[in-house]
């Protein structure tokens, strides 16, 4: 996986240096949408950035004065603060394609 | 069951919609680009806060906060004061297309929650959502957002709070998107039009289920302090009337209208031709009102301000100083500056910060020049109901081209004035000459008389016109036949004493005849008897002698005693 990467970073971008990934996922507990989003997000992660991604789930239903701030209007949403630039999916991911276009993570592959 | 209503606190707004918007409902507002949806929206809003005490939440998808709070700024509203003391919360909804990516299932709770959570930060009652189909451009399913935009509407009714939808202007239907499908309760439409080069804004209630409303189109305005609506077509003749009278200034005018002048509250008409003295009646009138201590209002249409003072200068009044006192007010505009009903707005806004007693529209034919006749004639039925509720006294000059359509063209309007003067030029001999009177008087007895009036450098004079089996005369032509008349009389004057020296002449002459016969006739008796006393001595003499030669002879003495007898006789009768 390591090797694959680097393959790709001499291939694309070079100079792109993915360290670590941050993600957060926008969610109302309660809806299984969400818990998809969560799930898909997961699996996409551990089998694309394993061990240089983090994951922070921010409840809308906790917290809602949070969706102001990165202008949050569907339910899920994943928006990839590092590497810039920001990038927002929306939706519960469940279209793999979409979903890697979305979060470019055939970079990272 | 009268639906709760929401007053908007807009000017104008809630007098057509009966008392506001469907509280705790949502209300579609549609126009094209630059109607000023967003402005009433706001205003709305800030009005809420400022009469109502109701906190509103504002959710922009198109323009940023700070890109509000400088908008509105300039229409005196203070949208970040509001927002600091936490009474108006703006949320800037942005969401970029190419920044977006769609994988799976979604719902816009993230919308609700926002919309939620601002709501609940500082309890609003109020709701805007300005333009909420910026959605459609930034979210790629369509179904997903109909769906949820439903769903949006039937929460905001739940939660009870009033609110305002922003909407562009279809081409089939009312709205782009087709949102009059889901907001059902009230839809207004905003509209600019341009007519003859001058823009007008208009404003118009669709839909408004469960209430009355006003349905016609109503022109609004955006003025310095917002949005204002003019539905003066509601109100109704049920104005207070004053008996009390106002002079004029013209002392001999006030005369011909009964005495006293004109009824306080009263519309006034003054027709006439160009030159006829139409502004200088009205800068009387203004003088003589802000003399009283009166407040007077003076729309001119066609001079500045200055030019008026200066040549009013010339006439002998003075307005400077009124001015100065804050007793009179010029208010200057070309006709042209604007549509009808923004002069009219502005008319009104005048009006209503300056309160004056008196109001002087100089000429209020050139503003109806701007619009069709009905047009024109019901801005003057609105402005006269506007100012009559307000007790205030109004002068329309108005500019009439001359010759016999004279009167028909005010046709119009005279039957909304109350007094209506008529100004006209006399020509003949050589010059023109003005001359004025009282065509009509509402509620009071007037003169029907032709009067004259002469402008000189100390002001205004009446004067009687002459009127004779010629005519009417006026200027020289009355001097002249004044002076005919003069003459005629010195004439006749003349001719009397003439006449009278001439029977005097015959009396003494019949006099000196009679004095002449008399002497005659005294002359004649003396000589009678003279005769008579000739005629007797001789008798006397004779009866002597022939008594005498009787004697002689011896006669009969009997004869001669009858002789004497006889001529005695005649004697007496001489």
């Amino acid at each position: 996986m390591k090797t694959r990467t680097t393959k790709l970073r001499a291939a694309g971008s070079p100079r792109r240096v993915a360290k670590l990934w941050q993600l957060r996922l926008y969610v109302m507990d309660s809806t299984p949408k969400s818990a998809a989003a969560f799930t898909n997000l997961k699996r996409f992660c551990e089998s694309n950035l394993k061990g240089r991604y983090h994951i922070t789930v921010i409840d809308l239903e906790k917290h809602p004065q949070l969706a102001k701030g990165d202008q949050i209007l569907a339910i899920p949403t994943v928006v990839r603060k590092l590497p810039k630039p920001v990038r927002t999916i929306i939706g519960n991911l469940s279209n793999i394609d979409h979903a890697l276009i979305g979060l470019d993570l055939r970079l990272a592959n | 069951m009268v639906l709760p209503k929401c007053p908007t606190g807009i000017q104008g707004l809630d007098e057509i919609t009966g008392g506001g918007l469907p509280r705790g409902r949502p209300t579609l507002v549609c126009g094209g680009a630059g109607c000023g949806k967003t402005l009433l929206a706001t205003e709305f809003l800030v009005r809420g806060v400022t009469l109502f005490d109701e906190p509103g939440v504002l959710m922009a998808f198109e323009e940023t906060e700070a890109e509000l709070k400088a908008n509105v700024a300039s229409l005196g509203f203070d949208l970040a004061g509001l927002v600091r003391r936490k009474k108006i919360v703006v949320d800037y909804v942005h969401l970029e297309r190419s920044e977006v990516q769609e994988s799976g299932e979604y719902d816009l709770e993230g919308l609700f929650v926002r919309l939620n959570h601002a709501i609940d930060s500082i309890g609003a009652k109020r709701v805007v959502l300005d333009t909420l189909e910026v959605l459609f451009a930034s979210l790629p399913n369509e179904a997903i957002l109909r769906s949820e935009l439903r769903r949006l509407f039937r929460w905001l009714k739940d939660k009870g709070v009033t609110a305002i939808i922003t909407a562009e202007r279809g081409r089939e239907h009312l709205t782009r998107h087709g949102l009059e499908e889901y907001v059902s309760d009230c839809v207004i439409v905003l509209d600019h039009r341009v007519n003859d080069q001058i823009a007008t804004r208009h404003l118009r209630v669709v839909k408004y289920r469960g209430a009355l409303h006003g349905t016609n189109e109503f022109p609004f305005l955006i003025g310095n302090e917002g949005f204002s609506v003019l539905p003066i077509t509601s109100l109704g003749l049920n104005h207070k009337v004053s008996a009390e009278r106002i002079a004029t200034g013209i002392p001999r005018l006030d005369a011909m209208l009964g005495g006293k002048g004109f009824f306080r509250g009263s519309s006034i008409l003054l027709t006439g031709t160009a030159g006829t003295g139409k502004t200088i009646i009205s800068a009387n009138f203004a003088q003589a009102a802000a003399l009283r201590g009166e407040r007077v209002l003076f729309f001119s249409f066609e001079e500045s301000p200055n030019q008026i003072i200066r040549n009013m200068h010339s006439i002998g009044l003075r307005l400077e100083p009124l001015v100065k006192r804050g007793l009179l007010q010029f208010h200057s505009a070309r006709p042209s500056r604007c549509g009808l009903e923004m002069h009219l707005a502005t008319m009104f806004k005048e009006i209503a910060a300056f309160q004056p007693q008196v109001v002087i529209i100089d000429p209020i034919t050139s503003l109806m020049e701007m619009g069709t006749s009905s047009e024109g004639k019901g801005m003057v039925t609105r402005l006269i109901d506007y100012l009559k509720a307000g007790q205030v006294t109004t002068l329309f000059t108005s500019l009439t081209q001359g010759g016999h359509v004279l009167q028909q063209s005010e046709a119009g309007m005279s039957s909304l004035m109350d007094s209506w003067l008529l100004l006209q030029d006399f020509e003949g001999n050589g010059e023109r000459n003005r001359v004025l009177y009282v065509l009509k008087a509402r509620g009071m007895a007037h003169s029907n008389q032709i009067r004259e009036f002469l402008i000189s450098d100390h002001g205004i004079d009446v004067v009687d016109a002459y009127i004779g089996a010629s005519g009417v005369l006026t200027g020289s032509a009355r001097a002249a036949q004044g002076a005919l008349e003069k003459a005629a009389t010195l004439a006749n004057l003349q001719e009397g004493a003439r006449r009278k020296r001439e029977l005097e002449r015959k009396r003494e002459a019949i006099e000196r005849q009679i004095s002449g016969l008399r002497s005659d006739y005294e002359s004649e008796t003396m000589e009678l008897r003279r005769i008579d006393a000739q005629v007797g001595t001789r008798t006397r003499v004779l009866t002597t002698e022939r008594a005498a030669s009787g004697r002689l002879r011896q006669a009969d003495a009997k004869v001669t005693a009858a002789s004497p007898g006889k001529n005695g006789h005649g004697r007496k009768h001489g």
